[in-house]
């Protein structure tokens, strides 16, 4: 019998922390630092691959995505040292994905052929806004003209990119979005991240929205016609939503994101990164000091760059793969469900939310529907094992 | 033994934050009472809940020795009072215990609702009274114009009032010379046989109950045989002393003396304010007249929100009752809440101290219900029952007719509010009895019932005329209205712990603005909810809430997963702060909330 995550299959995940400042509602583990020694930090990345691949063997690789922080800061001799360590490590499949996220500057643009001729393979470039007083409002660097330059510099070398948008912005109307959502849609290539802004404590925006500021963000029914509106345009254009912020064109479907919403096993290399290992048939959650300076100094010291590991029990599973599966069209396989659970999902809880239309069962799998998407997280917390 | 010409009791009355308690802080102080390291501000206000809102909520008595101009050492005992309208009683019953009072007026306010309530009471207990005028020290103070507005609005001679900021220290010397000059000294027989008022009493932990006691005539020594002449119970005396303000064991009290027993008594039930205390042997003849028992007049629901504190609730409740007569309280079980207690209380700040009490002490998280008042409903077989709670009115076809409280309120306020409050006294079912001036301020006497007031009448009162107005209020009587019991349904089944009696012409009124309120009350679930308000079957207001129509984390991916997953699980477990209705899940400010009326 084929082990759980290999309904997943395998990835790489590599985060870079540093970005040039940081933008205020970013809650990622992103740091500004007057100077980066690149040789040491590609050591470092390379030191990790090595001690990961010693205990996972080795076994195809799906995937490499380099994420953020503002992997765009990296030289391309850095990326490249981190593709030859990974090429020689596993075996690499046919189709792999390898995925840089980039911020839009000219200075980072300027960097993309390199990247591509280190193994990238895809871009996903954070434009966040298609007007520059919005992307001051969210605290960016690049204006919307460099980020279409930056855009055009990639489908020059890229067949796969992939932007991101910020919407539900202070004060945005519901015909401001759709007219900015339609001119995404006329750039876009093949994929597209549609992300409500969402307030996280800790942030800037977290702050002041906590000490009452931060006015003319919208309300649950405004956003929930902007969600709606995402879905029709986005349909009508060809880029189907496959997850709740995520569209593509057909076969255009990230495959490294994949991996995390269908439960399969990832390495997790870099400050704050995470993991989910598969050894010996026990699944592992791991995980990487925060700060960009323990973790360098641990992996260059010690050889080991983790936090102590955490073996996932049958709930922990069984709940990770609903929250996460349930976010993709195609829903979660019950069978498996319960092989990881141990016990059957709460079918009275299903009933109950078929009831009112939120989810289906097919083929023995349960599915979101259209309208239990845009409230996923009330049907999860109705699932939950724990 | 004292002298009883050497002798001054007095209690210090005021409106609410005139600066009773800090006008002790300096009494004590400058008769260096207490020593200047174990100084602090509003020292006798010791409960927690006291310090934190900066009130006085429990009289207390404290025994300072003063040096008086005339070279004579005077015992000076001085009560310090609550100001807070739910408290008057415990005012009116240390007033009984002394032959004189200081009323004490913020010269930078002037007079106020419970100024005049107070004066009341020292008239009516035949008090020496001698006008402070405190906070001289505010730039805002203007005493002449507060000592004439004494004059026109109370009727009491002004011209020896003391200016005195209790801030400052100004004006204490003067305070304490008038105290023995302007006070009477009591009266008593040293040799009479023992006449002792119990004033209060209350549980320590260490000493169990300690009752606070005025003798009248005779002597109190430790180890005489006692009788408390109104449940005939006798004790030993183990101890005797007085408060300065820590309690000193002396060997005796005399006439005109006030200081505490303690007697091996195991509950505070078993002693009764107002009672005379005579020796078990060669008692006195008559006792005293006692006092009018406190009443709660407030009624609510205390409900664990976790169903299984219900017992850690009942001990809780029961110790606090240990310690305050006048709060009552009997099991209740409710459809939608499950068990509890309804309680009694003195009005709605009293309310408030005895939950957060239960809140913070026994660390037990509570529902309360909407506040009520006891109607009296008569049955058409002629008999009548006391109502406590909306939930267990009788079914219309057997009630003949209701009653309900009313009460005499005096409101204070500020020319140009004035309009704002008769509106809003009019909108409460008010009948206007008197409306008189003293310079700018209005005085407005208002009949109303109490139901109306018991929950928000003073919030109102406070935003519509910005803090100007106060608020003293006295019970008067049970009349008859057209009242009827108004339910709410949500999601089509009743909530019995949200019935209220409402008067049948503002029922649709009533309804109208409960049911808007739920809706913003109960978060949307992932089904529509209807919420009705209904008078027997017929349904007065409706509001529809629609289905929760966004709840769904923007980004995730492998990095935050275990962290979105940690989000999810709590606020599953936050739910379980609601109370479940069916399938409707009610958040427990709800209950208090949806009354609440921003007319
Ligand atoms: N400026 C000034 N403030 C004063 C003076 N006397 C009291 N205060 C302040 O007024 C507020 C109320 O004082 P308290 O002594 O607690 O008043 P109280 O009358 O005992 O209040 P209750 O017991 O709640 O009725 C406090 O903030 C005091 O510091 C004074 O003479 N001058
Ligand atoms: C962590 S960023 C890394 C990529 C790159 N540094 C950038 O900013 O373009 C990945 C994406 O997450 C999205 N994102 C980050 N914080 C968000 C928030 N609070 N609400 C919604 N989307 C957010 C943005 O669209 C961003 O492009
Ligand atoms: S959003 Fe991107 S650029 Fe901005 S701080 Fe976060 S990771 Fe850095
Ligand atoms: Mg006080």
């Amino acid at each position: 019998m084929p082990e759980d995550w290999q309904q997943g299959g395998f990835g790489l995940y590599i985060h870079w922390p540093f970005c040039l400042s940081k933008c205020p509602y970013c809650d990622f583990n992103s740091h500004v630092a007057a100077e980066i020694d690149q040789q040491k930090w590609a050591q470092a990345y390379v030191s990790e691959i090595g001690r990961i691949a010693a205990e996972t063997g080795s076994k195809p690789l799906k995937s490499v995505f380099f994420g953020g922080g503002t992997p765009s800061l990296m030289l391309p001799e850095t990326v490249e040292a981190i593709l030859s360590k990974v090429r020689e490590c596993w075996t690499l499949s046919n189709d792999i994905e390898i995925t840089l996220e980039a911020n839009p500057t000219s200075v980072e643009a300027s960097r993309f052929a390199g990247y591509k001729d280190a193994g990238v393979n895809r871009v996903s470039i954070g434009i966040q806004a298609l007007n520059d007083p919005d992307l001051r409002r969210l605290g960016r660097l690049h204006t919307v003209a460099e980020a279409r330059a930056a855009f055009d510099t990639a489908t020059n070398l890229f067949d796969r990119i992939n932007f991101d948008l910020i919407y539900a912005r202070q004060d945005q109307t519901l015909p401001e979005w759709r007219a900015e959502l339609t001119e995404a849609l006329n750039m876009a290539a093949d994929h597209l991240s549609l992300y409500q802004l969402t307030i996280e404590s800790g942030t800037a925006f977290g702050t002041r929205h906590a000490a009452g500021g931060l006015h003319g963000l919208p309300q649950e029914d405004l956003a929930a016609d902007m969600y709606e509106l995402t879905q029709e345009l986005t349909a009508a254009a060809g880029f189907e939503a496959y997850e709740i912020s995520n569209h593509a064109k057909s076969g255009s479907q990230s495959r490294h994101n994949l991996i995390y919403w269908h439960a399969g096993d990832y390495a997790g290399i870099g400050p704050g990164a995470h993991g989910r290992l598969t050894l010996d048939g026990v699944r592992y959650a791991t995980e990487c000091p925060k700060s960009p300076q323990s973790w360098l100094e641990s992996v260059l010291k010690t050889g080991n760059g983790e936090l102590p590991r955490q073996a996932q029990s049958a709930n922990e599973r069984a709940d990770e793969y609903l929250m996460m599966g349930l976010r993709v069209t195609d829903g979660i396989d019950l069978l498996r469900y319960e092989n990881l659970a141990g016990k059957q999902i709460k079918y009275n809880s299903i009933n109950m939310l078929s009831n009112y239309d939120l989810v289906t069962l097919q083929d023995n799998r349960l599915i979101a529907t259209p309208q239990g998407r845009p409230v996923l997280n009330a049907i999860i917390k109705e699932l939950l094992a724990e | 033994m004292t002298d009883l010409s050497k002798i001054r009791n007095f209690s210090i009355v005021a409106h609410i934050d005139h600066g009773k308690s800090t006008l002790a802080d300096r009494l004590i102080q400058e008769t260096g009472t207490v020593k200047e390291r174990d100084m602090q501000a509003q020292l006798l206000d010791t409960m927690d809940i006291e310090r934190e809102r900066g009130i006085t909520i429990k009289a207390n008595t404290v025994r300072i020795d003063y040096k008086a101009d005339d070279g004579e050492t005077y015992i000076l005992n001085l009560i310090d009072t609550p100001g807070h309208v739910d408290f008057a009683y415990e005012v009116s019953r240390s007033m009984r215990a002394v032959e004189g009072s200081l009323l004490v007026v913020d010269s930078s306010q002037g007079v106020e609702a419970q100024t005049l309530a107070n004066v009341y009471h020292a008239i009516e207990a035949d008090h020496e009274i001698v006008p402070v005028l405190n906070k001289i020290d505010l730039p805002a103070s203007e005493p002449d114009r507060v000592a004439e507005q004494i004059e026109d609005v109370i009727g009491i001679d002004a011209t020896g009032a003391i200016l005195v900021s209790a801030k400052t220290g100004e004006g204490i010397h003067e305070t304490l010379e008038a105290i023995v000059n302007e006070l009477p000294a009591p009266k008593g027989d040293r040799d009479a046989p023992l006449k002792a008022m119990l004033v209060d009493s209350w549980y320590d932990a260490y000493l169990g109950v300690i009752v606070l006691v005025r003798i009248i005539d005779g002597v109190l020594k430790k180890g005489d045989r006692i009788r408390m002449m109104h449940t005939n119970a006798t004790y030993p005396v183990d101890r005797i002393g007085v408060f300065r303000p820590q309690m000193e064991q002396i060997d005796e009290l005399g006439p005109g003396e006030i200081g505490f027993l303690t007697a091996s008594i195991k509950q505070v039930r078993d002693t009764r304010v107002g009672d005379t205390i005579t020796h078990e042997k060669k008692g006195c003849a008559e006792a005293l007249p006692g006092f009018k028992p406190a009443q709660p007049v407030v009624f609510c629901g205390l409900f664990p929100v976790d169903n299984a504190e219900f017992e850690d609730l009942r001990e809780a409740i029961s110790k606090l009752s240990l310690n305050d007569a006048s709060f009552s309280s009997e099991m209740e079980t409710s459809a939608a809440l499950g068990f509890g207690f309804r309680c009694g209380f003195l009005g709605l700040l009293h309310l408030e101290v005895i939950r957060d009490r239960l809140e913070r002490e026994y660390d037990i998280d509570l529902i309360t219900t909407a506040p009520s008042v006891i109607y009296h409903v008569y049955l058409r077989d002629g008999s009548m029952m006391e109502l406590h709670n909306p939930a267990d009115m009788p079914d219309m076809s057997l009630v003949d007719h209701l009653e309900e409280p009313r009460i005499k309120a005096t409101i204070l306020v500020p020319d140009e509010y004035l309009g704002d409050v008769l509106k809003l006294c009019q909108d409460r079912r008010g009948i206007q009895i008197d409306l008189t001036y003293a310079g700018s301020r209005a005085m407005v006497v208002y009949d109303l019932p109490l139901n109306e007031v018991v929950f928000d009448f003073y919030d109102r009162l406070k935003s519509v005329t910005k803090g100007y107005a106060s608020f003293d209020y006295t019970i008067e009587d049970y009349r008859e209205d057209r009242l009827v019991k108004m339910s709410i349904l949500v999601n089509e089944e009743p909530v019995d712990a949200l019935s209220t009696m409402v008067h049948q012409d503002r029922a649709e009124a009533r309804g109208r603005a409960m049911v808007e309120k739920l809706k913003d009350l109960i978060p949307r679930h992932m089904f529509k909810i209807p919420i009705q308000a209904a008078i027997g079957g017929r349904v007065i207001a409706r509001e529809t809430l629609s289905a929760m129509r966004k709840d769904v984390t923007a980004k995730c991916y492998g990095g935050d997963a275990t962290r979105k997953k940690k989000l999810l699980e709590k606020q599953k477990k936050g739910k379980k702060k609601m109370r479940q209705f069916g399938r409707v899940e009610i958040p427990q400010s709800a209950f208090i909330s949806a009354l609440k009326m921003d007319d």
